[in-house]
């Protein structure tokens, strides 16, 4: 029952999404321009500051991540489709876990355009380690978007959503850029720094036990009115 | 007077640090052996002005609950005014 | 808790005419001398932040889960005290690093943690004060999370090379020393408590002027 309908509500979200793409392009336009704003800063005759690479590839997801929850919910609004879906006879948590997926998967195809992107326009040896980095992004958007939809969600209803959402989000998501950064950063060293990789990919699967944990435990008494 | 407190508050925050750097001037041009660390930087105002914020900012907190509580309670007072001479 | 409050007032108030007396009799620290005398009140702030952090978190997950709108004042008047108090030690940290490290500021693991939970709880603030109607129940998860933040800022500072004197430098204190801190704790957590029941008391009153309104509208 419980992964039906998350599966569910992760399949509706892809039909529309299929449909118009709206999001997917918005947001990955929206990430390439966070990239080149950041290169403008950052690119001193001709060459990238150390570690420049790391940062810029995660603030671009940070940045667009909260451009697709914003779009994602504010979809659900205009069609008032959140409170058919939460008076829908469902375990509240499985449309949490069905948003939460969908906004992951999403990222994740953004990410796939984004990393080879910066590490073309950075020199960054992102593929030295392939499963590592993929472990990262993955683990890191996992613990940003449990937060983010979260708090998204709430939000559908506050009339200062577009502020407040950033305002909720960054702060409590600090760990999981910190780690995100290092982790890829030791990645992207001469000789890729394996073992600190895993520590900070180890701190990222903890962040996103809890916060996923923490996340579907108040997401029942918080999307009742 | 809320002004006057602020003024009050920012001066005494950006005097303190600094009077604390101006005894490192003391020796201007006149090459003399580096002075120690402890006599670059004198302690005492950095440790006054950490104590003296301590001090204002817990009070700036009080007066503010003190105000607002003041401020409630007199809309309550004014409530119950108008309540009683209604029901007359 | 009336009938306590103006000996509570009391005693904090001798506390704090007296701590000043009791730091500068405490033994002065052999490297960093007069500066490191700022520690009795720089820890005690976090201590108290600490505490406003756990009471917070702690009484909004009850606010949440339980409906108990008391819950949710005690909430938001912790909330507010985290602010303070993590004010007290951001500000007293930086002047005793000016000193000891040479620089205002360090981007130290755990200067870094204590002022991203300071964020967090201004973000607790400002989604009460700006999240219009059903706010509460939003800066409650917000508060949550914020307490569940806390277990990775302490392993944060473990696992980070750090240039912050460790935790382990509060049990290692000669008595002297030992002393004054304690006191300095004890008064900052006398402190806290004052504060908290008088804040308390204002989310109090204001829940009883709601009252009042909805009661003359039923007129």
């Amino acid at each position: 029952m419980f992964a039906r309908v998350a599966l569910l509500v992760l399949k509706k979200d892809f039909a529309i999404e299929v449909k118009s793409r709206e999001i997917l392009y918005t947001t990955l336009f929206f990430a390439v321009s966070c990239v080149l704003v950041f290169a403008f800063a950052l690119v001193r005759d001709g060459r990238a500051i150390d570690d420049a690479a790391a940062g810029i590839l995660w603030i671009a997801i940070a940045f667009a991540g909260t451009l697709a929850l914003g779009r994602t919910f504010e979809r659900e609004r205009y069609g008032e489709t959140l409170r058919a879906l939460l008076l829908a006879p469902a375990p509240r948590p499985a449309i949490y876990v069905g948003k939460l997926l969908g906004i992951v998967v999403l990222l994740l195809l953004a990410e796939t355009i984004l990393v080879p992107l910066v590490a073309l326009l950075f020199q960054a040896a992102f593929f030295a380690r392939p499963w590592l980095l993929a472990g990262l992004l993955v683990a890191g958007t996992i613990g940003f978007a449990s937060v983010g939809t979260l708090f998204a969600a709430m939000l559908v209803r506050s009339r200062t959503r577009d502020v407040m959402l950033p305002i909720l989000l960054y702060p409590i998501t600090v760990p999981v850029i910190i780690a995100g950064v290092r982790g890829t950063s030791a990645l992207l060293q001469p000789v890729p720094d394996e073992p600190a990789a895993a520590m900070w990919m180890a701190l990222l699967v903890c962040f996103d036990v809890v916060f996923v944990t923490l996340a579907l435990w108040t997401f029942e008494p918080l999307m009742t009115e | 007077m809320k002004h006057l407190f602020r003024a009050c508050c920012s001066v005494l925050l950006l005097a303190v640090p600094a009077a604390a750097f101006q005894p490192s001037a003391q020796g201007g041009f006149v090459p003399v052996t580096p002075l120690t660390a402890a006599e670059q930087l004198p302690a005492a105002p950095l440790l006054i002005t950490a104590y003296a914020f301590v001090w204002v900012a817990v009070l700036v907190y009080v007066w503010s609950i003190w105000r607002r509580l003041g401020k409630v309670e007199h809309e309550m007072h004014a409530l119950q005014q108008r309540a009683r001479r209604d029901s007359r | 808790m009336k009938k306590l409050f103006t000996p509570l007032l009391l005693i904090v108030a001798a506390m704090f005419a007296y701590a000043p007396v009791m730091i500068a009799n405490a033994p002065y620290e052999s490297s960093m001398g007069l500066v490191q005398k700022i520690f009795y009140f720089h820890v005690p702030s976090w201590f108290v932040m600490f505490t406003a952090v756990f009471i917070c978190g702690i009484q909004s997950a009850n606010f949440l889960f339980r409906r108990k709108p008391s819950a949710d004042r005690i909430a938001v008047a912790a909330g507010e005290l985290v602010v303070l108090f993590g004010l007290l030690g951001l500000v007293t940290g930086p002047l005793w690093g000016r000193k000891a490290w040479g620089v205002w500021w360090q981007w130290d693991a755990r200067l870094t943690m204590a002022l991203l939970l300071e964020l967090i709880f201004i973000g607790y603030l400002l989604v009460r004060k700006y999240g219009g109607p059903g706010s509460e129940k939003l800066a409650a998860a917000m508060a949550i999370f914020g307490m569940a933040n806390v277990p990775f800022v302490y392993v944060s500072v473990n696992i980070w090379r750090t240039v912050h004197p460790k935790t382990t430098v509060v049990p290692s204190l000669v008595p002297g020393m030992f002393g004054a801190f304690w006191f300095s704790v004890l008064a900052f957590m006398l402190l806290f408590v004052l504060l908290l029941t008088l804040r308390v008391r204002l989310e109090h009153q204001r829940a009883a002027l709601d009252e009042l309104y909805l009661a003359e509208e039923d007129l």
